[in-house]
C-alpha cells in the first residue's frame, strides 16, 4: 500500500496510467466532434459533393476537461484508494496475545477470545510461535512460546475472572523464552488501566508492533459508595451510554425478578471514564428484598453489586421464649403481634439473647422480661448504639425489685395500674395526641384504642421529657431515654391485647416502624463492612464468575477478615461471604481508569479506512453524463432534450428496479441456490459466501444437486419464500431484525425452509445452543421447536454419507436439531427447520475464487480429513433439506423389503 | 381493413372533399378517349349509347317499330332509325410515390409530410374528376366512377404504406393505353424506370402529368456545420460544412428539375412543382388547369 497524505493506494501501479492523460488530451483535441445526424431525403442529390473548404472543428475545452476528469477518476478508482487506511499489519516472528481477563473484560469476552483463537491458529499455521498472557492476576510464570495446539487450548479455556485484572511484573524473567526477531503483540484490552500495564506496554512496544483491540462493549463498573436506607451506587463506564441499573430480587412470592429500574444521574468525566451516581430511592420493604443491582445489558461481575447486610432492612432481634404451637395460643403471645408488625419493615431474628447479640442486630425487642444485667453484653450493645425496646407485662408488674431494674428509660413503680376493671372506678383510657415534634408526631390515633392497664413511672423531673406517648390523663405510655450511643424504649403496656387494644390497631405497626427506622444502622454497618470489621473468619457461600453469574461455592476455603478487606482477588473471588449470622458481599466493581496506549496502534471500532473507489467511479459516471449532456447541447443547441435525457439517465435504473424481483432470488427459485444471511459484518458475509460457494462446488462435483452461486439474503427486504436453505452465521455486530423480518422467517420455517445457525465459536463452554448471547438475541424471537443434540441415528448422519461426527472448522461441538418427540405433526415433512451448532462450517467449506481453501482446518492430514468430513456434512445437510424424509424412509428400506418377503412367503 | 385505416381514410376524404369543393368538376381534355363500355361525357364519333344525336340511318329488319323515328320517316318512304353518339368516360390514373423520403416533414418531424400532401392533392383531384364523370383509379387498379370509387380511392390512398427504400417509380408495365396518369412524387432519386414508364405511355398514346412535391428544406437547404446526412434507405453524406454545400445543392436540384422537365416534354407529358410550404390549392389549380385545358 502506498500512502499519499491520508490516502492510501492498494494498487499504486495503476496510477502510472495517469501518464496517458496528456496523450489522451492531444488525441481528443485532434479528433473532430461527432457530426450532427440529420435525416434528409435530399441526400440523394448530395452524392459526390465535396466541401468547398474543409473546416477543422475542435472539441470545446470544457468538454475535454470533463472527459479528462472522468478518465482520471476511473484510473484513480482502480488504484484502490482508501481514505485513512488501517495501518498495515506487520507479521512478526512471534506472536504474543495479551488478554485482559478481569471482571471488566467479561462483556464481549467471547468475541475477543474467538478472535484471539483465530489469530493464534493463523500464526501457528504459519509456523510462528505464539504465547498467551492472561491478565487475570493469577499466573506470573514466564511466557512460553509454542507453536502447537496448547496455545489455542489455553485460550479456549480462558475465562474472565470475578476480580479486577492485574498483570504480572514485567521483568526480564518473563521474556526468557522470547524467540529472536520481532515480537508482534495483539492486545485484547477492556480499555482500562490495570496494575503493571504500562510496564508491559513499554516492554512490548520495544519488542515489536503492538496492536490493541478494545472490547466492543465498553467496560462498565458498578460499585456501592453509600449504604443505609438510601444507598448510592456509582456507575463508571468508558463508553457514552448510560444503561439503566436493575434492582433484582425475589418478589413477595419468592420468584426472582426485576424489582425496580434505576436511571443514572448526571455524568462527570474523570480520567477518561464517565461516572454517574445512581440514587437508590426505593421504599424500605422493596429495598429490603433487593439481592443485587446489575447494569442492564452488561454481563460482567464488575457490573454487579450484590446486596448484603448493608442493604438489608434493619435487623430486629425478638427475644422470645419459643413459638406458640396452636393458633389460639399464637393470638395470646405478644411475639405474634410484634412479628406481624415488624415483618414488613425489618428483618426479624427470633432467638435467645446471646445469639441475638452475636448477630449484631439494630434493634432488640424484649417482652415482659425482668432481671437484666446492668453491665452485661446487652448493656454494652445498647451503649454502642443499639436500640432496646421493652414491653411491660404481668411479669414485670409482679417483679419485687422493679425499682432496681436496669436498662429502663424511667424508674417504674411496682404493681401497675388497672383501669376499667371490675374493681376499678375509671374507664379505659384513650391515648393523648402525640407531640408533633416527637418520634410519633403526625400519626393519627384511632378512637377505639384504649389502655386498660399500665405500669406507672416514678415521678421525676425528666419524666415528661422522656415520655414520648402518654394517655389522656398524662400518665406515660411510651418512654425513651438515651444510654451511651444507644437508646432504651419502654412500652408501659403489653405487646399483646391483654392490657390494651393498641397492638390490635394499625397505630401499633406505625409506632414500631418509626422506632425501628430511628435506630441507627451505623453500628451494624460497621460490623458488616469488611474493611472495618477486624475479626472473623469468612466463608464464601456463593461466588460470582466473571460474567456475573452466582453459583454455589463448591469448596470454599475460609478467608480471614484481612484478606476480605483487601478486595476481590484470585484467592478471594467476588461473591457472598458469611460468618455466623453475618453476611457480607464482596463486589468486583470498583474505581476504574482508562488506559492510554502510547506507541501502540489501537483498532477503532469504526470501519478502518474508507474505500474511495466507489465515489470515484460515481464521479466518473457523473462526469460522463455531463459530457453526454454537453455533447447534446452542442449538437442540438436545445436544453429540453438534454434535461429529458438527464432525467432518463438518472431515474431509469430506479424505475426498472422497482418492478423487478431480485434476479438472485429469481435464480434461487429457478435453479437451486443456497442463501446466507447478511450480518452486517463484511468479513463474516464474505466467509459465508465463500463457504457456500465451496459447498456448491462439492455438491456439483459429487451429487446431482448442482447449486448456482449462493444468494446473499437481507432479512429486511428479501422474499424468503423462494429459498430452501439459509445459512445464518451469528455475529455480534448484527442488529436484531425487525418484527416483520421475524414474521417472514417464521413463515419461511413453517413453509419448509431450513436455517443453519452457526455461532462459529466451537461451543467452547459446552453449554449447548444457549451459550451464545448473540444466538439468543437473534434467534430468540423465532418460532423454534424443542431441540435435542443430533442423535446417532439421525437422518443427517446418513442422508448421503455415513458420518459419526459433524465437524466444521472446529470438531466435536454439539449440533442441535428439532427433538424427535416434537416431530409428530410438523408440516416440514419431518425435516428439522433449524440446525444449530458452532462448528464454523462455512470456514471449513470456504474456497476462494481459484477453488483453494481459505481457512486452515486443524493441522496436517488430520485437518484435511476434517475438512473432507465437513464437506460431507454439508452434502448430507443439503440432501436432508432437499429430500426430506425420503432419506429417512430409505433407512427403513431393508426392513420393508424383509417384510415384503415375509408376506410373499406367507 | 382496420378501423384506424378506415378512420384515417375518412379524415383524408373529408379534407380532400373540402379542397375539391373549391374547384369545378374536372372534365379531362387531355389524352385519348378509350373505347370502354362505361358511359361518360366524351363522344366516340360513332353510333352507340349516348345522349347526343349522331345520325339517322335506314332501318333494317332487326329494328323494332319502336326504334323508328317516325318524324324523320314521314318525310320520305324509307324508315329511318335515329342513332345516338356513343359516349364514354375518360380514364385517369393517379400514382403517388411511396419512397421513404415522402415521409419527410422537416427537422421538427411534427408537420405535414410530403406523403400527406400528395395524398390530399391526389384524392382532391380524383374527387373532382369523379364529379366530372370521369373514371379514376390508382395506377394499376381497375378504374371506376361514382361515389363507390371515391370511397375505394380514399381507402386505398389512406392505406398506402411507404417503402423502406428511398426512391419509388411507377411500374412501366402498368402503362395502359387511353388514360391520363397523374404522377405525384419528390422525384429526388434518379431511376430509369420513370423514363421507361413515360416512354411506354407515350407509345400507347396516353399522357401524364408529373408533379414534383418538395419540402421547403429540400428547396432551401437550411443546414450548417458538421452534418451527416442520412436517408431511410441508407444513403449517407458526411460534410464538415453544410453551409458551403448549399449552392451546389441548389444547382443539383435545378439540374434535376431540368432533367425531369425534359423527360416529360419528350413523352408529351407535363411537369410541375409544388412546395410544401405553399397551400395545396395552388397545386390543385395548376393540375386542374393543365388537365382541363382545351
Amino acid at each position: 500500500m502506498m500512502m499519499l497524505g491520508p490516502i492510501g493506494f492498494g494498487a499504486p501501479l495503476v496510477l502510472a496510467a495517469l501518464a496517458v492523460l496528456p496523450l489522451l488530451w492531444w488525441l481528443l483535441r485532434a479528433l473532430p466532434p461527432v457530426p450532427t445526424r440529420i435525416r434528409f431525403p435530399g441526400t440523394a442529390l448530395l452524392a459526390g459533393l465535396r466541401d468547398p473548404e474543409p473546416i477543422a472543428r475542435r472539441t470545446p475545452w470544457w468538454l475535454l476537461l470533463l472527459r479528462m476528469i472522468a478518465v482520471a477518476a476511473v484510473i484513480l478508482a482502480f488504484a484502490q484508494p482508501v481514505w485513512r487506511p488501517p495501518p498495515p499489519q506487520q507479521e512478526g516472528d512471534a506472536l504474543l496475545i495479551v488478554m485482559d481477563a478481569g471482571a471488566t473484560a467479561a462483556p464481549g469476552w467471547n468475541a475477543a477470545r474467538n478472535r484471539a483463537v483465530r489469530a493464534a491458529e493463523t500464526a501457528i499455521a504459519a509456523g510462528r510461535p505464539v504465547s498467551v498472557l492472561l491478565a487475570d492476576g493469577q499466573g506470573d510464570a514466564p511466557l512460553i512460546f509454542a507453536a502447537d495446539g496448547s496455545v489455542a487450548a489455553t485460550l479456549r479455556a480462558a475465562q474472565p475472572q470475578p476480580w479486577p485484572g492485574r498483570y504480572p511484573v514485567a521483568d526480564a524473567e518473563m521474556f526468557a523464552d522470547l524467540p529472536d526477531g520481532v515480537l508482534r503483540t495483539i492486545w485484547f484490552s477492556d480499555g482500562l488501566d490495570h496494575p503493571n500495564r504500562a510496564a508491559w506496554l513499554a516492554a512490548l512496544t520495544g519488542a515489536g508492533p503492538v496492536e490493541v483491540i478494545p472490547q466492543a462493549i465498553p467496560a462498565t463498573s458498578l460499585s456501592m459508595i453509600g449504604d443505609g436506607p438510601q444507598p448510592v451506587l456509582e456507575l463508571a463506564t468508558t463508553g457514552e451510554q448510560a444503561p439503566d441499573i436493575l434492582a433484582l430480587g425475589p418478589d413477595p412470592q419468592g420468584i426472582p425478578r426485576e424489582l425496580a429500574r434505576l436511571s443514572p444521574g448526571p455524568p462527570r468525566r474523570e480520567g477518561g471514564v464517565t461516572i454517574r451516581p445512581v440514587q437508590v430511592d426505593l421504599p424500605p420493604e422493596l429495598l429490603g428484598r433487593v439481592t443485587r443491582f446489575a447494569v442492564d445489558g452488561v454481563e460482567s461481575a464488575a457490573a454487579l453489586v450484590l446486596g448484603d447486610d448493608r442493604l438489608r432492612r434493619p435487623v430486629v432481634a425478638l427475644i422470645s421464649e419459643g413459638r406458640a404451637t396452636s393458633e389460639g395460643q399464637a393470638l395470646l403471645s405478644p411475639a405474634h403481634y410484634l412479628r406481624s408488625a415488624l415483618a414488613g419493615s425489618a428483618r426479624l431474628i427470633e432467638t435467645g439473647l446471646t445469639d441475638a447479640l452475636s448477630a449484631g442486630p439494630d434493634v432488640i425487642v424484649m417482652m415482659d422480661r425482668v432481671g437484666l444485667e446492668p453491665d452485661g453484653p446487652l448493656a454494652d450493645w445498647v451503649a454502642e448504639g443499639g436500640l432496646l425496646i421493652r414491653f411491660a407485662g404481668p411479669r414485670m408488674a409482679a417483679a419485687p425489685d422493679l425499682v432496681m431494674e436496669p436498662l429502663l428509660p424511667v424508674r417504674l413503680r411496682p404493681g401497675g395500674r388497672d383501669m376499667g376493671g371490675a374493681l376499678s372506678w375509671g374507664a379505659p383510657r384513650p391515648i393523648a395526641p402525640f407531640d408533633a415534634d416527637g418520634p410519633f408526631g403526625g400519626l393519627t390515633i384511632p378512637e377505639d384504642v384504649t389502655v386498660r392497664a399500665q405500669l406507672m413511672a416514678e415521678p421525676s423531673p425528666d419524666l415528661a421529657e422522656r415520655s414520648i406517648a402518654a394517655l389522656s390523663d398524662g400518665t406515660p405510655l411510651v418512654t425513651r431515654a438515651g444510654m451511651g450511643e444507644g437508646r432504651l424504649v419502654l412500652f408501659h403496656s403489653t405487646a399483646n391485647a391483654d392490657w390494651s387494644t393498641l397492638p390490635l390497631s394499625g397505630l401499633f405497626v406505625e409506632m414500631l416502624d418509626r422506632l425501628v427506622s430511628s435506630a441507627g444502622t451505623r453500628a451494624a454497618a460497621a460490623e458488616a463492612d469488611p474493611a472495618q470489621a477486624q475479626d472473623g473468619i469468612w466463608t464464601a457461600t456463593e461466588i460470582l464468575d466473571g460474567f456475573g453469574r452466582l453459583r454455589d461455592a463448591s469448596d470454599p476455603a475460609p478467608v480471614p477478615q484481612a484478606a476480605l478487606a483487601e478486595g476481590p482477588g484470585p484467592d478471594v473471588p467476588a461473591g457472598l461471604y458469611a460468618s455466623g449470622e453475618r453476611l457480607v458481599a464482596l463486589n468486583a466493581g470498583g474505581p476504574i481508569t482508562e488506559a492510554s496506549w502510547p506507541g501502540a496502534t489501537v483498532e477503532t471500532s469504526s470501519t478502518p479506512g474508507l474505500p474511495l473507489a466507489g465515489w470515484l467511479l460515481l464521479a466518473a459516471t457523473l462526469a460522463l453524463v455531463a459530457d453526454l449532456a454537453g455533447a447534446m447541447v452542442l449538437r442540438r443547441g436545445g436544453a429540453g432534450g438534454v434535461t429529458a435525457a438527464l432525467l432518463l439517465v438518472l431515474f431509469m435504473p430506479d424505475l426498472s428496479r422497482a418492478q423487478e424481483i431480485d434476479p438472485d432470488l429469481m435464480r434461487a427459485a429457478n435453479a437451486f441456490a443456497m442463501g446466507y444471511v447478511l450480518t452486517g459484518d463484511a468479513g463474516l458475509d464474505e466467509t459465508s459466501r465463500q463457504g457456500l460457494s465451496g459447498l456448491s462446488h462439492t455438491l456439483t462435483a459429487r451429487t446431482t444437486v448442482e447449486p448456482t452461486s449462493p444468494v446473499a439474503v437481507d432479512l429486511e427486504t428479501a422474499d424468503l419464500t423462494l429459498l430452501t436453505f439459509l445459512y445464518w452465521p451469528i455475529g455480534s455486530d448484527q442488529p436484531v431484525p425487525s418484527a416483520q423480518a421475524y414474521l417472514r422467517l417464521n413463515r419461511y420455517l413453517r413453509g419448509g425452509g431450513m436455517i443453519l445457525f452457526d455461532t462459529g465459536d466451537a461451543d467452547l463452554a459446552g453449554t449447548g445452543p444457549d451459550n451464545s448471547a448473540d444466538l439468543r438475541r437473534l434467534a430468540g424471537p423465532l418460532d423454534m421447536p424443542p431441540l435435542q443434540p443430533v442423535p446417532d441415528d439421525h437422518v443427517l448422519t446418513r442422508s448421503f454419507y455415513l458420518l459419526d461426527d459433524l465437524p466444521g472448522r472446529y470438531a466435536g461441538g454439539e449440533v442441535w436439531v428439532e427433538a424427535s418427540s416434537a416431530r409428530d405433526g410438523t408440516v416440514n415433512d419431518g425435516v428439522s427447520p433449524v440446525v444449530i451448532g458452532g462448528n464454523g462450517w462455512a470456514e471449513a467449506w470456504a474456497v476462494d475464487d481459484r477453488g483453494l481453501p481459505v481457512f486452515a482446518v486443524g493441522t496436517g492430514m488430520d485437518g484435511e480429513r476434517q475438512r473432507e468430513i465437513a464437506h460431507r456434512f454439508g452434502v448430507n445437510l443439503i440432501m436432508y433439506v432437499l429430500t426430506g424424509n425420503y432419506k429417512s424412509d430409505q433407512i427403513h428400506v431393508p426392513a420393508l423389503l424383509e417384510r415384503l418377503r415375509q408376506e410373499e412367503g406367507g | 381493413m382496420s378501423a384506424g385505416s378506415a378512420s384515417s381514410a375518412a379524415i383524408l376524404r373529408a379534407r380532400a372533399e373540402a379542397a375539391a369543393g373549391a374547384l369545378p368538376p374536372l372534365i379531362l381534355t387531355r389524352g385519348p378517349v378509350a373505347a370502354t363500355v362505361a358511359p361518360g361525357g366524351h363522344g366516340l364519333r360513332r353510333a352507340g349509347t349516348g345522349e347526343d344525336f349522331w345520325q339517322y340511318r335506314p332501318a333494317h329488319e332487326g329494328d323494332t317499330a319502336r326504334a323508328i323515328d317516325w318524324r324523320r320517316s314521314a318525310r320520305g318512304d324509307a324508315q329511318f332509325v335515329r342513332d345516338r353518339e356513343r359516349q364514354t368516360a375518360r380514364t385517369a390514373a393517379i400514382w403517388i410515390g411511396r419512397g421513404a423520403g415522402m415521409a419527410y416533414a422537416g427537422q421538427g418531424a411534427a408537420g405535414e409530410t410530403k406523403q400527406d400532401r400528395a395524398r390530399l392533392i391526389g384524392l382532391s383531384l380524383a374527387l373532382s374528376m369523379l364529379r366530372g364523370g370521369e373514371r379514376v383509379s390508382l395506377l394499376g387498379r381497375a378504374p371506376g366512377g361514382g361515389n363507390v370509387q371515391a370511397g375505394q380511392l380514399s381507402l386505398d390512398l389512406a392505406g398506402q404504406a411507404l417503402l423502406p427504400g428511398d426512391g419509388d417509380a411507377p411500374d412501366p408495365a402498368m402503362a395502359r393505353p387511353g388514360q391520363v396518369v397523374v404522377l405525384i412524387d419528390d422525384f429526388l432519386v434518379e431511376t430509369p424506370l420513370l423514363a421507361q414508364f413515360l416512354g411506354n405511355l407515350s407509345g400507347f398514346g396516353s399522357t401524364a402529368v408529373l408533379l414534383q412535391l418538395l419540402h421547403p428544406d429540400e428547396e432551401e437547404f437550411p443546414f450548417g456545420g458538421a452534418v451527416r446526412f442520412e436517408t431511410a434507405g441508407g444513403l449517407r453524406h458526411d460534410t464538415r460544412d453544410a453551409e458551403g454545400l448549399r449552392m451546389a445543392y441548389r444547382a443539383r436540384l435545378a439540374a434535376r428539375r431540368e432533367d425531369l422537365s425534359r423527360m416529360a416534354t419528350q413523352a408529351g407529358a407535363l411537369f410541375g412543382t409544388h412546395d410544401l410550404g405553399r397551400p395545396a390549392s395552388e397545386a390543385l389549380i395548376w393540375l386542374h388547369g393543365v388537365l382541363a385545358a382545351r
